[in-house]
C-alpha cells in the first residue's frame, strides 16, 4: 500500500482542521486497525466550522471542476462492507473550477448541524460522522479527503424512572425478588439495589450481575443480533438462607457503554441488560434479564 | 472421600503453601506499585491478592494463616491510601468508589473496609454512614467461614473508629447510638454464619465442624467484648437496646453451641452490677435456650460472678435485696428446670449448687433461702427412687456441704428443715460419706452440740452410719471404711456435750436410744464413747457432790450408772465380752468414786459372770483377769465382805488360768489385792505372802513341766519376776517378808541356773543382774532402807 500510495501519490496534501480544533473535547476512539485515535467531539445543533487547506505537492499544480466540502452521517453495516448509508449530507462548495498552484485556504462552515445520531463503532455496524473534502478532477479520479468527528448527544433526564422490582422463581426450589432502583441509568451511573432470597433449596455458589449488550442490525431475515458481556460482577458469595437480603451496588463508569439506541434509522439498536446469575454447587446457571435504558446526560461539572 | 485424615491434612498444607505463595506473589507487585505510587496497579495486585481468600479448601485453622497475611499486607495498604488522600492525587471519595469497581465480591470488600477506614479518619463523612455501609455491604458475603473472617476485619478496622462518647468521630447527638448499632448488626451477622456453619457439609463430618465452630467462636465473641468497651453503653443503653437485642439473636439462633458460648460471653464481659440490674431479662433467656444446652454451667458462672460481685463490699448488698436477685435467681431455675424436661438429674442439683452457693455468699444471714433451696431440690428429687448416678450424688454432697462449710456451725444446718430430706435421696454409701462430711465439720470447727433436739437432728442426719438400711448388703462394705466410719461416730459422741447436767442426761439418752440400733457390728465402736461420756458426766456430778438434792433431778450418778449397766449389757450380748468387760470395770470404778457399792459391787459381778461365761479364749482370760484385779486392787469402798467375794474369786480364777505362767503371773498379781499402798488400804502381809507362796509353788510345777515335756528346765523368768514382788513388799514393809526368804530365793534362782540342764535365757540373766545390781544399790545407798538390806547377800 505504501508503495503504490507513493506512486500514485496525490498531486497535492488536503487538510481539514476546525476552528476550536485546539479547545474542542477530543474523544479517544478505537479504529478499525485497533488503534486509538483521538477525534474531535461534537453535539448536535452545533457549528462545526473550520477551514480545509490545499497543498499541491512541489511544482505541481492542479486543474479541477470545483472543490466541495460535504458533512456527511453515514451507517456502514458490516455484511454489507463498504456500503455507506448516508442520513446526513450536507455540501458547501468551496471553489469554482480552475487551478491551483500553490497553498490556498478555504474555510468551511456548517452552522446548527442537525446530528440526530451519536457516533458508533459496534460489533456488526459502525455510525459516523465525517468532513468530506472532493477537489473534482476531469480524466482523472478525483481528490478527496476525509475528517472524521465524534458526535454524543445529551438525553434529558427522564422524567418517569421506575424501579425495577420483580420476583422470579423456580417452584419449590428458588424464590427472589430483586430491585434495582431505577429502570434507566445514564452512563456514570450506579446501580443499586437488593435481592432477597425468599426461598433456597438449592446450594448456592454465588451471584453475579451481568452488563450485556445487545446489539441487532438489519432487518427483516438479514438481522444480526450481537450479545457482548461487557461486566461480570460478583453480587455474593456462599450459599445464602431464606430471609438474606443481598445489597447490589455496581457502578457503571468503568464499563465502555453507550447509551440505548433504538432502531438507529431503521437500520440497528443498541441496548442493555441486566443479567443476575445465581450459580449453584453443580455450575448450573439460574439468570434473570431485565433491559435497561442507558442515557447520557449532560454532564454538571 | 474415602482418604485417610493424615492426607486431608498433608493436601490441606498444600493447599495453605499454594494461597501464602499466591498471596506474597500478588503482594509483591502491590509492593512495587505502592512504591510508585501506581493507584491503578496498587489497586489490581491487591484485588489479585485478596482472591487467595476466596478459596473453600481451607480449615478455619489454616485459613486464619492465610488471613492473617493478608492482614498485614492490607495494613500496608490502608497506610498507602491515606497517604494517597492526603497527597490529593485521589479523593477519599473517589477511592472508596474505585475500589468497589473489582469484580470479585470479596477482594472487593477487603479494600471497601481498608478505604472505609481512611475515610473514617479524613472525617470527610461522618463515621456512622460509612460504618452502616460498611456493615451493610459485607451482607454479600454469605459464605461462612469467609464471612466470619470479613466481618471479623471489618470490626478490627472499625475498633477504635466507633462514633463513641468522648471520641474524636462522635458526630451529632445520640450517635452512640450508631455506633452500638453497628457493633450489633455486625455481631448478629456473625452469628448467623456462624451458626449456619452447622448446617453445612454432611451430616458424619458433624464433630469435626463442631470443633471448628468453636475454634471459631472469638471472631464473634469479640463483638460482645467491643460492645462492653463502648463508653456510651451506660446502664440504660445496656439494658434497653444491647442486652435484648443480643438474647434475642442468642435465642432465636436455636445453636446449642452458640447458646452455650454467647451467654457465657454476655456474663463475662459486662460489668456484674449491669447483671445485677438487668437480671429479670438475663435470667429469662435461659429458659428459652436449647435443651441441650449445658445452661447450669452458665448460670453457675453467673451465680459465681455476682456473689463475687457481693462479697467486694458490703455496700454492694442492698443492691441485691432491691432487685431481689434472690428470687429471681430462684425462679428462673426453677423455669429452666422446667423448661429443659430432659435435663438430666445431676443438672438440676448443680442448678442448686450455684444458687446455694450464691445464697450462702450474698444472703448468709438468710437462713430460710438456704431451706428454700435445699426444698426445691427435694421437690425435683422427690418421687424418684435414690440416685444411682455417680455424679448427681456428688452434687448432692456438694449441696450438702456447701452449708456446713460456710457456717462451720452444724447447728445452723440442723435448723434446716430441708437438709435430711436430701439426704435420704442418696444412696447408702453416698450417705454415709455425707454423713462422715458431717462428723469432720463438727470435728473440724470444734462444735459442741449442747441440746437434745439438736442431738436427735442430727442423728437423724447421720441414720446412714448409725444403723443398717434396708436392703444394704453387707459384702459390700468395706471393713476399713466401716471403722472409719464408726470411729468417726465414736468421736462424734465427745462432741455431744452440754454444761448442764439434766440436759447431758438428756443427751446421753437419745445418743443411746440411737446407737442401740446399730447392731451387732457398730455397738463396740460406739458404746465405749457413750459410756465414757456418760462417766465424764457422773464425774461432774460427783465433783458437785453437795448439789444433788431430791429425787427429782433427773441426772444423779444412780440414774446413769443404771443406764450404763443397760447400755453395757447390750455391748456384751453382741457379743463382745472383753470389751464389754472393760466398761464394766471402768463403770465399777467411777462407782467407786461416787460411793456407791452396791452399784460397783453389781458391775463387777456382771464383770465376772462375763468372764466365766463369755470369755473362753485363754489369752483373753489372762488380761481380763489381770483387768479384774487391777481395778478391784483400786477399790476402796467394798466392805469386808463384799471384798473378799470379789478377792476370793479373782484368786480363784487367776489359779485356774490354763497356762502355769499365766497362773503364776496372775497369782503374784494378786498379792498386791492384800497390799493398798494407801494410808488406810489393806494390808494383809500374811495373805500377800500366801499369795506368793502359790505362785512360787506354780513357777515350780511349771519348771518341773517344761523338765518333763522338754526335757529342759524352763526359764527362771518367773522366779525372778516373783523375787521383785518378794522385794516390793519388802520395801513396803509388809513384815511376813523377811530378808531370809528373799535371800532363799535368791540362792534358788542361782542354783537353777547353775543346774546343768537349764537352757540359758540371755534376756532372763539379764533381768536377773539388774535385780541383783537393784539389791546392791539399795544396799549401798544406805540409811533405814540399807539396813533392811543389809542381811541380803548377794554374790
Amino acid at each position: 500500500m505504501n508503495f503504490l500510495a507513493g506512486a500514485f501519490r496525490p498531486p497535492c496534501n488536503i487538510r481539514i482542521t476546525f476552528s476550536d480544533g485546539k479547545t474542542r473535547k477530543k474523544v479517544s476512539v478505537k479504529k478499525e486497525n485497533g488503534q486509538a485515535a483521538m477525534l474531535p467531539l461534537f453535539h448536535s445543533q452545533e457549528n462545526i466550522v473550520g477551514e480545509v487547506c490545499i497543498e499541491p505537492n512541489q511544482g505541481k499544480k492542479i486543474e479541477h471542476n470545483g472543490v466541495k466540502i460535504e458533512l456527511l452521517g453515514q451507517i456502514e453495516l458490516y455484511f454489507d462492507r463498504g456500503n455507506f448509508y448516508d442520513f446526513t449530507s450536507l455540501v458547501r462548495e468551496l471553489d469554482v473550477p480552475g487551478e491551483i498552484y500553490e497553498r490556498k485556504t478555504y474555510p468551511f462552515d456548517f452552522s446548527t448541524v442537525e446530528m440526530p445520531y451519536e457516533s458508533y463503532n459496534g460489533a456488526n455496524v459502525r455510525l459516523r460522522y465525517t468532513l468530506k473534502v472532493t477537489v473534482s478532477r476531469n480524466y482523472v479520479s478525483n481528490i478527496v479527503e476525509y475528517q472524521d468527528f465524534w458526535v454524543q448527544n445529551y438525553t434529558p433526564t427522564p422524567t418517569i424512572n421506575n424501579s425495577i422490582k420483580m420476583e422470579v422463581g423456580i417452584e419449590d426450589c428458588l424464590h427472589i425478588e430483586f430491585e434495582y432502583n431505577k429502570s434507566k441509568y445514564q452512563l456514570k451511573d450506579v446501580i443499586i439495589g437488593k435481592i432477597y432470597f425468599l426461598l433456597v433449596r438449592i446450594k448456592i455458589k454465588n451471584m453475579e450481575l451481568e452488563i450485556r449488550r445487545r446489539e441487532s442490525t438489519g432487518s427483516g431475515p438479514n438481522t444480526y443480533v450481537e450479545t457482548e458481556t461487557l461486566a461480570k460482577f460478583e453480587l455474593m458469595d456462599g450459599a445464602p438462607v431464606r430471609g438474606e437480603s443481598i445489597p447490589i451496588r455496581l457502578f457503571l463508569s468503568p464499563y465502555e457503554l453507550t447509551p440505548t439506541y433504538r432502531n438507529i434509522n431503521n437500520k440497528f439498536s443498541v441496548k442493555y441488560y441486566l443479567n443476575l446469575v445465581l450459580v449453584d454447587e453443580e455450575d448450573r446457571r439460574y439468570f434473570k434479564q431485565q433491559e435497561i435504558t442507558v442515557y447520557r446526560q449532560q454532564e454538571t461539572s | 472421600m474415602t482418604l485417610p485424615p493424615d492426607a486431608g491434612a498433608e493436601d490441606e498444607e498444600k493447599y495453605l503453601a499454594e494461597g501464602i505463595a499466591g498471596l506474597q506473589h500478588n503482594a509483591f507487585y502491590m509492593h512495587r506499585a505502592l512504591d510508585t505510587n501506581n493507584l491503578k496497579d496498587a489497586l489490581k495486585f491487591s484485588a489479585q491478592m485478596l482472591s487467595e481468600l476466596r478459596t473453600s479448601r481451607l480449615s478455619p485453622h489454616k485459613y486464619y494463616e492465610l488471613y492473617m497475611r493478608a492482614f498485614d499486607e492490607l495494613r500496608k495498604l490502608e497506610m498507602f491510601f491515606r497517604e494517597e488522600s492526603k497527597r490529593g492525587n485521589c479523593s477519599i471519595i473517589d477511592l472508596y468508589e474505585l475500589v468497589q469497581h473489582a469484580g470479585n465480591v470479596l477482594p472487593r470488600l477487603y479494600l471497601l473496609c481498608t478505604v472505609g477506614s481512611v475515610y473514617i479518619k479524613s472525617k470527610e463523612a461522618p463515621a456512622k454512614d460509612v460504618l452502616k455501609d460498611l456493615v451493610e455491604m459485607c451482607r454479600a458475603i454469605q459464605h461462612p467461614l469467609r464471612g466470619l473472617f470479613l466481618r471479623s476485619y471489618l470490626s478490627q478496622i472499625s475498633r477504635d473508629k466507633l462514633p463513641d462518647i468522648g471520641s474524636e468521630y462522635e458526630g451529632d447527638a445520640d450517635t452512640v447510638n450508631d455506633a452500638v448499632e453497628f457493633v450489633l448488626q455486625n455481631f448478629i451477622e456473625m452469628n448467623k454464619l456462624w451458626v449456619r456453619m452447622q448446617h453445612q457439609g454432611p451430616m458424619r463430618e458433624k464433630e469435626k465442624r463442631e470443633k471448628e465452630r468453636s475454634e471459631l467462636r472469638d471472631l464473634v465473641g469479640k463483638n460482645l467484648h467491643v460492645l462492653s468497651q463502648i463508653e456510651g453503653v451506660d446502664l440504660d443503653m445496656y439494658k434497653e437496646t444491647v442486652l435484648p437485642r443480643v438474647l434475642e439473636q442468642v435465642v432465636n439462633c436455636k445453636d446449642d453451641l452458640a447458646q452455650y458460648y454467647l451467654m457465657d460471653c454476655i456474663i463475662q464481659v459486662f460489668p456484674d452490677e449491669y447483671h445485677l440490674q438487668t437480671l429479670e431479662t438475663l435470667l429469662s433467656a435461659f429458659p428459652q435456650l436449647q435443651p441441650t444446652v449445658d445452661i447450669k454451667t452458665v448460670l453457675s458462672q453467673l451465680m459465681d460472678r455476682l456473689s463475687n460481685y457481693a462479697a467486694l463490699s458490703t455496700e454492694i448488698l442492698p443492691e441485691f435485696l432491691q432487685v431481689e436477685a434472690f428470687g429471681k435467681l430462684s425462679s428462673a431455675i426453677g423455669k429452666v428446670i422446667e423448661a429443659q424436661v430432659d435435663m438430666p438429674v445431676v443438672g438440676v442439683i448443680t442448678l442448686y449448687v450455684s444458687l446455694l452457693t450464691f445464697t450462702l455468699r450474698v444472703h448468709p444471714d438468710r437462713l430460710d433461702y438456704v431451706d428454700q433451696v435445699l426444698g426445691a431440690c427435694v421437690k425435683k428429687l422427690s418421687g424418684k427412687a435414690k440416685l444411682e448416678d455417680g455424679k448427681a450424688t456428688k452434687q448432692i454432697v456438694a449441696l450438702l456441704s456447701a452449708p456446713l462449710e460456710k457456717y462451720n456451725d452444724i447447728v445452723t444446718a440442723l435448723k434446716l428443715s430441708n437438709y435430711p430430706r436430701i439426704m435420704d435421696h442418696l444412696d447408702n454409701s453416698t450417705n454415709k460419706v455425707m454423713a462422715v462430711v458431717i462428723i469432720q465439720s463438727i470435728m473440724k470447727n470444734t462444735t459442741f452440740i449442747s441440746t437434745s433436739d439438736n442431738v436427735e437432728a442430727l442423728f437423724e442426719l447421720i441414720k446412714g452410719l448409725i444403723k443398717d438400711i434396708d436392703g444394704a448388703r453387707d459384702d459390700e462394705l468395706d471393713e476399713e471404711d466401716f471403722k472409719e466410719e464408726q470411729n468417726s461416730v465414736a468421736r462424734l459422741i465427745h462432741m455431744l456435750h452440754n454444761d448442764d447436767p439434766d440436759e447431758m442426761m438428756k443427751i446421753i439418752c437419745s445418743v443411746r436410744k440411737h446407737i442401740l440400733l446399730g447392731g451387732l457390728k457398730r455397738l463396740p465402736f460406739t458404746v465405749p464413747s457413750l459410756v465414757f461420756s456418760a462417766l465424764k458426766l457422773v464425774r461432774r456430778l460427783q465433783g458437785q457432790d453437795g448439789d444433788v438434792v431430791g429425787e427429782e433431778v433427773p441426772a444423779t450418778p444412780k440414774k446413769i450408772f443404771q443406764i450404763l449397766h443397760q447400755t453395757i449389757e447390750a455391748l456384751s450380748s453382741v457379743p463382745s465380752p472383753e470389751l464389754a468387760l472393760r466398761l464394766y470395770l471402768q463403770c465399777a470404778e467411777a462407782a467407786n468414786d461416787c460411793d456407791l457399792e452396791p452399784v460397783a459391787y453389781e458391775f463387777f459381778t456382771q464383770a465376772f459372770i462375763l468372764y466365766e461365761e463369755e470369755i473362753s479364749d485363754s489369752k483373753a482370760q489372762v488380761t481380763a483377769i489381770h483387768l479384774i484385779i487391777g481395778t478391784l486392787q483400786r477399790m476402796n469402798i467394798f466392805g469386808v465382805e463384799n471384798r473378799d467375794t470379789l478377792t476370793h474369786k479373782a484368786t480363784g480364777y487367776s489359779a485356774k488360768l490354763l497356762k502355769k505362767p499365766d497362773q503364776c503371773r496372775a497369782v503374784y498379781a494378786c498379792s498386791h489385792l492384800f497390799w493398798v499402798d494407801d494410808q488406810d488400804g489393806i494390808k494383809d502381809g500374811e495373805r500377800v505372802l500366801l499369795c506368793l507362796k502359790r505362785a512360787l509353788r506354780i513357777a515350780n510345777a511349771a519348771q518341773q513341766m517344761a523338765n518333763v515335756t522338754r526335757g529342759s528346765s524352763g526359764s527362771v523368768a518367773l522366779f525372778i519376776e516373783i523375787l521383785n514382788k518378794y522385794l516390793y513388799f519388802f520395801e513396803k514393809e509388809n513384815p511376813q517378808i523377811t530378808s531370809s526368804v528373799i535371800q532363799g530365793l535368791i540362792e534358788l534362782i542361782t542354783t537353777e541356773m547353775q543346774s546343768d540342764n537349764a537352757t540359758s535365757d540371755p534376756s532372763a540373766d539379764a533381768f536377773f543382774a539388774s535385780t541383783l545390781r537393784y539389791i546392791q544399790f539399795q544396799k549401798q545407798k544406805g540409811g533405814s532402807m540399807g539396813e533392811k538390806y543389809e542381811s541380803i547377800k548377794v554374790n
